[in-house]
């Protein structure tokens, strides 16, 4: 069944203002979905009115000034902070990305806006179950296949080759863009959605990988690989600039030409 | 206090974490068909084995020949001779044979012309026992952390671990000197959980941020060390912390080693490249330790850059943009966000960042965590390993050489499952637990979820940052460390005043950060008291009242031991190991470490 407004208990609500101490003179407002599955109730946005006179140049630095002095409650997921881990993927100002190397100051409007990745369950605040895309992630056999015995040495993989990964190892499972794309939150069930075909390319063009074959069967689908209609939104948002889409038409066109 | 109640699971073996000593071990014991469970708090390819840059040493010799016991001899030099020489043979003959694993698995290794895996020069690393730099670190561009963790996560899907993600780890259960398992906090619908194994394999990493500024992830908390603590067993040479030369100015991320071993060099005010001064022979290339002291001393003679003079700058701009590009483009683009900087037309501001932990769980080389007992330094605590940067095996001694790290994860991960295999037996027959051995796990957790009082966590971990950052440094005194031993006496005292505002029990991100901050607190007393204590300068240990390195009194590993109730520590000591593992090589006797 087709619904086209939330749900009653996912309408976000108006919640607390938080407003900034007395004498501050560089307030920046920021405006935080929250959602705690233990109180019960509708989620809300929460404003919070930040003195960032001590607050560093990152959406990150500004989350974590806010936890540690004015809502220790704050949940989110956070850990290399430096754009390698994928744990603070989030959706800032209408725009997916990662909160440790995106600066508060670039986030167009006057309030800085920060909800989960969108269409993807809240587990609470910031933090998205992400249990269908690891899943996804998984369904691609992300490994190297060979069967030819290994050698005793290395695989030799020439300079040429080995280039060919390059933009496609690069990602780290950040989900910022699977849940930018119109056609996963549609279809996401059935869909891979780009981060795991970008990974299914990944292993399908490494040239020490024997299962090109099996792979492409694994892909032949309606609807794992054929949803994706170019929209683009993934090249678009990806925090570490790689390009899942390009990936997936490369894979449409090992489909073709194993046919031809 | 509210009843909680225990969901209860049995496994052969248990690993808590999963960066790639976890994954790695993990991965073993289930290919050895035993029961295994990985118990981790963040995602797998999250943990902070994924920041790793410049790669993993072994003596592959693709780039000009190399040979196991130069790897050996560079290390237990760089170790400032506190490694144990049998587990740095184990070390350094096991390394190929990883690496060849590693790129079996399909590690997207940077190549040679030839089409074999890339090799770039470290810090002391050398060829034929200390002549000259050599390229020995196996390199995926300046991405091998990740691009290890990665494969080493999708190859554990192919294998039959089951893992436990986004679980936190509580404590230890311990039966009489015996671990029986670990319990556990499930963050996303709160439950609590009692892992029953017959081995619990401690993978959890360094405690980096128990200081202010660190090249270490947030998520760098030392859980399983602190975990250790509780359970009444010591931490080995906690004094030893490593500071990375080049953290970026400020923000402290992390600027590979592989930088300077791709060509780059450090100049102070003077544009002098100093590092010719300090080490002669190997220059920007000598240990992390040696370069991170130098920059102190340039900097506290008023040779430092920028406006405050506070800092050292990182040349790259002088090389190929090309070369940039294709073997350190992770950088190019840290430097850029978090410096405001391009590679290749101006230098990078750095400064010593604190880094990785040289101390740890004391292990045996087959990943057997070891106690004294008696006369005996080498007692065996059945049930319980540890490795990676947890562990304290030692082959890291008192300074690490850069790029040995990944060496050591895969490396011991790979002997735990080893031992593993060899003295466990699938499915055997497992004592029953008792609620008493979990009930003080459950009474911490409980204390914490609801303290109610006037000092927050997030304040008393900035104050215990603060002391570490600027009492516990690159260079210590016995005042220094004194002063830095009271601060910390008194956070400790502060936290039975502690506050948690969060009451709730899923993704309580409150409770759990004054979790991780206790177990930091008790890692950082340990640290300083380790510090006080050991009167010579040794590695990343240097005392300016005590200059020397002192083999007569300290050549020997610190043992420490917290009592949790009071924070008090006891100190006693193991020899370091005076003999290598086989007849292959001899016993390298101490001498003076000049580069």
């Amino acid at each position: 069944m087709v619904e086209l407004t939330l749900p009653k208990n996912s309408q976000v609500k108006a919640g607390k203002h938080w407003p900034a101490p007395a004498g501050a003179t560089k307030v920046k407002t920021f405006k935080i979905y929250r959602y705690d599955p233990e109180a019960g109730g509708n989620p809300r946005w929460d404003t919070y009115d930040v003195d960032m006179e001590a607050v560093g140049p990152m959406v990150l630095d500004a989350l974590l000034y806010i936890k540690n002095t004015i809502d220790p409650t704050l949940a989110f997921r956070r850990s290399c902070r430096e754009g390698v881990c994928g744990s603070c993927s989030m959706n800032i100002g209408g725009r997916n990305t990662l909160a440790c190397t995106h600066g508060w100051a670039e986030v167009p409007g006057k309030a800085v806006q920060i909800a989960p990745l969108p269409h993807a369950p809240v587990v609470k605040d910031l933090i998205p179950d992400l249990t269908l895309f690891y899943a996804q992630y998984a369904s691609v056999e992300p490994w190297l296949h060979t069967d030819t015995p290994e050698p005793q040495t290395e695989w030799k993989q020439s300079p040429e080759d080995r280039l060919k990964l390059d933009g496609l190892y690069e990602c780290i499972l950040c989900a910022c863009c699977s849940t930018s794309c119109p056609s996963y939150w549609w279809n996401g069930d059935k869909y891979l959605g780009p981060a795991a075909l970008l990974h299914a390319y990944r292993w399908l063009i490494d040239s020490r990988d024997e299962a090109t074959g099996d792979r492409l069967d694994q892909l032949e689908d309606p609807f794992k690989l054929y949803r994706c209609h170019t929209i683009m939104n993934c090249a678009q948002v990806c925090p570490k600039g790689l390009n899942p889409a390009k990936a997936i038409a490369e894979i449409k066109k090992m489909m073709v030409e194993r046919v031809v | 206090m509210s009843a909680y109640k225990f969901i209860d699971h049995k496994f052969d073996v248990v690993v808590v974490g999963a960066g790639g000593s976890g994954l790695r071990a993990a991965l073993g014991c289930a290919q050895a068909g035993l029961k295994t469970a990985c118990v981790t708090k963040v995602f797998p390819t999250r943990s902070h084995t994924v920041a790793a840059q410049g790669g993993i040493s072994a003596s592959l010799g693709n780039m000009s020949p190399d040979d196991w016991r130069w790897h050996m001899y560079d290390t237990v030099k760089g170790s400032d001779w506190l490694g144990d020489q049998d587990a740095i043979e184990y070390l350094a003959r096991n390394a190929p044979a990883a690496v060849y694993e590693l790129e079996h698995w399909g590690v997207p290794f940077t190549r040679t012309a030839e089409g074999k895996i890339y090799q770039r020069a470290f810090g002391g690393m050398t060829k034929n026992y200390g002549d000259g730099p050599i390229q020995r670190t196996c390199a995926a561009a300046d991405r091998t952390g990740h691009a290890m963790l990665h494969t080493m996560y999708g190859q554990s899907l192919a294998h039959d671990t089951e893992f436990f993600i986004e679980y936190f780890a509580l404590d230890l259960i311990m039966d009489d000197g015996v671990c029986r398992g670990v319990t556990a906090w499930k963050l996303d619908d709160g439950t609590l959980h009692r892992f029953q194994a017959q081995t619990v394999i401690l993978a959890t990493g360094g405690y980096g941020r128990a200081y202010f500024s660190a090249t270490s992830a947030h998520t760098c908390t030392g859980d399983g060390n602190a975990m250790a603590l509780r359970a009444g067993l010591p931490l080995q040479d906690m004094e030893f912390v490593q500071f990375h030369p080049t953290g970026i100015y400020g923000a402290g991320c992390l600027i590979t080693e592989g930088a300077r071993g791709e060509g780059g060099y450090l100049t102070n005010s003077e544009g002098e490249r100093f590092m010719e001064r300090y080490a002669p022979s190997v220059k920007d290339l000598a240990p992390r330790d040696m370069v991170s002291r130098a920059m102190t001393l340039e900097i506290r003679e008023g040779r430092g850059v920028g406006p405050n003079k506070d800092h050292i700058f990182l040349h790259l701009d002088h090389l190929d943009p090309k070369m940039l590009h294709e073997r350190l483009p992770g950088i190019s683009e840290t430097a850029k966000v978090f410096a405001g900087v391009d590679v290749t037309k101006a230098p990078i501001p750095v400064l010593p960042t604190v880094h990785y932990n040289m101390g740890g769980i004391p292990t045996n080389y087959h990943g057997e965590v070891v106690t004294r007992a008696g006369d005996n330094p080498d007692s065996v605590i059945p049930g319980l390993m540890a490795v990676g940067e947890a562990a304290c095996v030692s082959v890291h001694g008192a300074n690490r050489l850069g790029s040995n790290s990944l060496t050591d994860l895969v490396v011991f991960g790979r002997a735990a499952a080893l031992r593993c295999a060899e003295v466990l037996k699938p499915g055997a027959t497992q004592p029953e637990l008792k609620d008493s051995q979990t009930q003080p796990h459950l009474d911490r957790f409980d204390r914490f979820r609801n303290a109610n009082g006037a000092q927050t966590t997030a304040a008393l971990r900035l104050e215990m940052q603060k002391a570490m950052q600027e009492d516990a440094a690159v260079f210590r005194t016995g005042e220094s460390l004194e002063s830095g031993a009271k601060r910390l006496e008194a956070v400790w005292a502060k936290k039975a005043d502690i506050k948690v505002s969060d009451r709730g029990l899923v993704w309580n991100t409150d409770l759990m950060e004054t979790l991780e901050f206790d177990n930091l607190i008790g890692q950082a007393v340990v640290t300083v008291a380790g510090a006080v204590n050991r009167t010579e300068s040794r590695g990343a240990h240097a005392r300016e009242d005590f200059g020397d390195r002192n083999d007569t009194e300290w050549m020997k590993h610190t043992l420490a031991w917290l009592d949790v109730g009071t924070g008090k520590v006891k100190i006693d000591y193991r020899p370091v190991h005076s003999y290598t593992m086989s007849d292959d090589i001899a016993y390298i006797p101490p001498k003076a470490r000049v580069y």
